[in-house]
């Protein structure tokens, strides 16, 4: 018996005999009406959906740089799980922001052939925490507590796409936050190093904090026709979480003055820090080299 | 810092969507009972095998030693008579 690739097997016959006792999986999005609507700009809508994509890609790939790195088994699976959720988010956005543009480039091509100056992700998830767990543990954090608040209204999206899209983030991102959460609690109130670890790691991401609630043209026009959500909206909410994480580990806020923008341009605009091209550099290099390439 | 070697072994169990009962599926290290069970999420059911898990100290659990193997299993090996399987079943008494 042959097969195009290995996954074809498993989905051969009787589907449930194939596994131990994992069986019911779904399409997330099956169902979900795929037409624009009508009421919104699509160059807009694509714009959109490529910054919660590229926010979701570049965190996802700086996740996966842990793997086989991680201190423990476990986290090594724990973290590569988190960075596969956000990536399955990326692909769902980033193929919505192709249809939304109607340029013909699909997911891939969104995540590879793109320059830096095209990528609309925030700061925060590009910043290289390098073999610093505390730092990735606080970004994480972060970024995660964000995203909850802004998915969780945004499940109430005008596009029913992107509805559905955080409507399935809601439940992963619930489980990363948790996950960073747990982490802290611990660093934070372990032991005289741990602590001093963690309270480095934080101060290593709160200068990218304030550029996730600065408003973006975008947003704002999206937000009116109610697709997107204003991200000073989220700031209360997200401030009161990662207060009652801090405050439960024994931590407070670090001082940090925000990153400056470029005349007001950041992440959502295409401006990024250093750290992002050799990012995209190893994100992108078999992919630019062998165009085309499958497994 | 803790060390690596310090953290204690759990023993993981998960009951299946169709399954009765907890089934032990493995072990794991992990410094608490809560990153444990954690743990056991991301190690033993991201292919949507599970709805609930147990976690158990493996120092907990008290194990029949494979030396008494025959004290403790063997007698038992000639005693059909204990299955219940010298009744006739009545046609008319369903779900046995």
């Amino acid at each position: 018996m042959s097969f195009d690739n290995a996954y074809e097997s498993l989905l051969e016959g009787d589907q449930d005999a194939h596994w131990a006792f994992g069986t019911g999986f779904h399409e997330s999005l099956a169902g979900v009406d795929r037409a624009l609507p009508s009421t919104v700009d699509t160059a807009e809508l694509a714009a959109y959906c490529l910054m919660l994509g590229d926010d979701a890609l570049i965190l996802s790939q700086r996740l996966a740089q842990w793997c086989s790195r991680a201190p423990e088994l476990e986290e090594d699976v724990a973290l590569a799980n988190i960075a596969l959720d956000l990536l399955g988010q990326a692909r769902l956005l980033l193929a919505r922001a192709g249809e939304a543009e109607g340029r013909g480039r699909d997911e891939d091509a969104l995540a590879y052939l793109r320059d830096e100056g095209e990528f609309r992700n925030v700061h925060l998830v590009e910043a290289d925490c390098g073999d610093d767990f505390a730092a990735t543990i606080a970004q994480l954090l972060v970024f995660s507590t964000y995203r909850l608040a802004l998915f969780t209204r945004l499940a109430g999206s005008a596009d029913p796409v992107v509805a559905a899209i955080a409507a399935k983030g809601v439940k992963e991102l619930a489980y990363h936050r948790d996950h960073a959460a747990q982490w802290v609690l611990r660093l934070g109130d372990g032991t005289d190093y741990s602590r001093e670890r963690m309270l480095a790691g934080l101060a290593r991401v709160w200068p990218f904090v304030e550029e996730l609630f600065a408003p973006h043209r975008i947003e704002l026009g999206l937000a009116e026709a109610g697709v997107a959500v204003d991200p000073a909206e989220l700031r209360s909410e997200v401030d009161g979480v990662l207060d009652t994480v801090l405050s439960a580990a024994g931590l407070t806020r670090p001082e940090a003055r925000p990153l400056a923008t470029v005349a007001g341009r950041a992440g959502r605009d295409g401006v990024h820090t250093e750290a992002m091209g050799y990012l995209l550099a190893e994100m992108q290099h078999i992919a630019r080299s062998l165009p085309g390439a499958v497994w | 810092m803790t060390s690596k070697a310090s953290w204690p072994l759990y023993e993981v169990f998960v009951r299946g969507k169709r399954g009765l009962n907890h089934v032990h599926v493995g072990s794991l290290h992990a410094p608490d009972a809560e990153l444990a069970l954690r743990n056991a999420r991301d190690v033993y059911t991201r292919r949507n095998e599970g709805v609930s898990i147990w976690v158990v100290p493996a120092e907990a659990i008290t194990a029949s030693s494979p030396d008494e193997k025959d004290p403790f299993f063997e007698p038992s090996g000639d005693k059909v008579y204990r299955h219940p399987t010298f009744y006739a079943i009545p046609d008319d008494v369903p779900h046995l």
